[in-house]
């Protein structure tokens, strides 16, 4: 373990390393029931963040589908277009669909990581990740529904702050 | 389906709260972290090919029509988990200034001149030993805001994705003797001193290539799995 490498910040100028043009498609175009899931980062002050990377993953995809990978714009803005996941299980109980999110930006010296769920799904009252969080927290890991998919907000700090987790 | 699980990272990485660090104020979360079973969305990771790397992807100085200027070198080494098993077939992705410390980005204005034979992007994946090879130019350092006159070290950028989401890893890499390094804060957000060395390059001089390319070397180690669960509960970097 102590020779594990230790993380560093993504910095400002990550955009000439990681962004791909197909990088926000988590799945191919035109997939049947393809959705997007849009929102926003904003730190401790409510300002957006124009410099981050969000990056999204969730199981059972071949090869890199399943995995969706985009900057934010100036408004702080991302978007990712993917399939909603089934639920898995997970040991004696059953994790409610939810997909993986790692956030990335100059600032954060590690990337945080937090899950989205979905506002519809049964499974999330037996979800053993969110009986694990607050009561008064939980709605942050919930996204809202939009025409043709949903909104997950990320907020690092402060009012609303989103639910980070130690993987 | 066993899924592995993996150390404790417990004293490795930086906390998330570091304010020497100016930039981490309003960013990093004020709540404590929440633990995280390691179920299957965080035991599996996607798996990239070929197609995700270009023709010039792991020699950055090809990547224009002439040659960009400065001190040509060879970056290499191997991305292995803690036990030393080597992760084959991972994309490593790379980023940098040139040799003058400035980036090809809008949001990076010092007055040092752009290299018009220089982009500053690189990508690999690595070989069934784990081995990944770069060729690109010595980066310069170069000045921010976060203090008085405080300069970065001359650092690369590497993201690293490994077997599993719980592997992923964004760093930068550093090189040996850089006088710059003690100041830091960000490579001093690393609390363990044996750790901010890990970040640190080698001199290579068996992969130096005679009238052409200094050679550095430096392994990339990721988390292991372990084979019992006992622990995976246990707190961690904040």
């Amino acid at each position: 373990m102590t020779e594990i490498t230790p993380s560093q910040t993504v910095g400002p100028f990550l955009h000439i390393g990681l962004p791909w043009p197909d990088g926000p498609q988590a799945v191919p175009d035109g997939t049947p029931g393809a959705i997007t899931i849009t929102g926003t980062v904003t730190d401790g002050a409510g300002e957006p963040l124009p410099d981050a990377l969000v990056e999204t993953w969730q199981a059972g995809g071949e090869g890199r589908q399943g995995f969706g990978r985009c900057p934010t714009d100036e408004h702080g803005g991302y978007r990712i277009t993917t399939v909603r996941p089934p639920a898995q299980p997970a040991g004696d109980a059953t994790e409610a669909p939810h997909i993986d999110v790692a956030v990335f930006s100059r600032g954060l010296l590690n990337h945080l990581v937090t899950r989205i769920y979905f506002p519809d799904a049964p499974e999330n009252a037996t979800d053993p990740v969110l009986a694990a969080v607050d009561a008064d927290r939980r709605d942050t890991l919930i996204a809202t529904a939009t025409d043709g998919g949903y909104r997950f907000d990320i907020r690092l700090q402060g009012d609303g702050e989103t639910v980070f987790f130690n993987v | 389906m066993d899924q592995p699980l993996f150390e404790s990272v417990s004293g490795v990485h930086p906390p998330v709260s570091f304010p020497d660090y100016r930039s981490n104020v309003l960013r990093a979360p004020k709540h404590p972290l929440v633990v995280l079973p390691q179920q299957l969305t965080e035991t599996t990771a996607p798996v990239f090919g070929e197609d995700r790397i270009g023709p010039t992807d792991g020699d950055l100085t090809k990547q224009f029509p002439g040659e960009p200027i400065g001190q040509r070198i060879i970056v290499h080494g191997r991305v292995l988990e803690s036990d030393g098993r080597p992760v084959p077939n991972t994309l490593v992705e790379i980023w940098q200034a040139n040799a003058c410390g400035r980036y090809r980005h809008v949001v990076d204005n010092w007055p040092a001149p752009l290299d018009p034979n220089f982009g500053g992007g690189g990508r690999a994946l690595t070989d069934a030993d784990g081995r990944y090879t770069f060729t690109t130019i010595k980066p310069g350092a170069y000045p921010w805001g976060n203090h008085d006159n405080a300069w970065r070290p001359a650092h690369i950028h590497f993201s690293v994705f490994g077997r599993a989401f719980t592997q992923r890893l964004v760093t930068q890499m550093y090189f040996p003797d850089d006088p710059l390094l003690p100041l830091d804060p960000i490579f001093n957000s690393v609390p363990d001193p044996h750790g901010r060395q890990r970040l640190v390059s080698r001199f290579d001089i068996s992969r130096t290539q005679p009238n052409w390319a200094l050679a550095f070397e430096w392994d990339i180690v990721l988390r292991g799995s372990r084979p019992t669960p006992f622990e995976s509960g246990e707190d961690h970097d904040d």
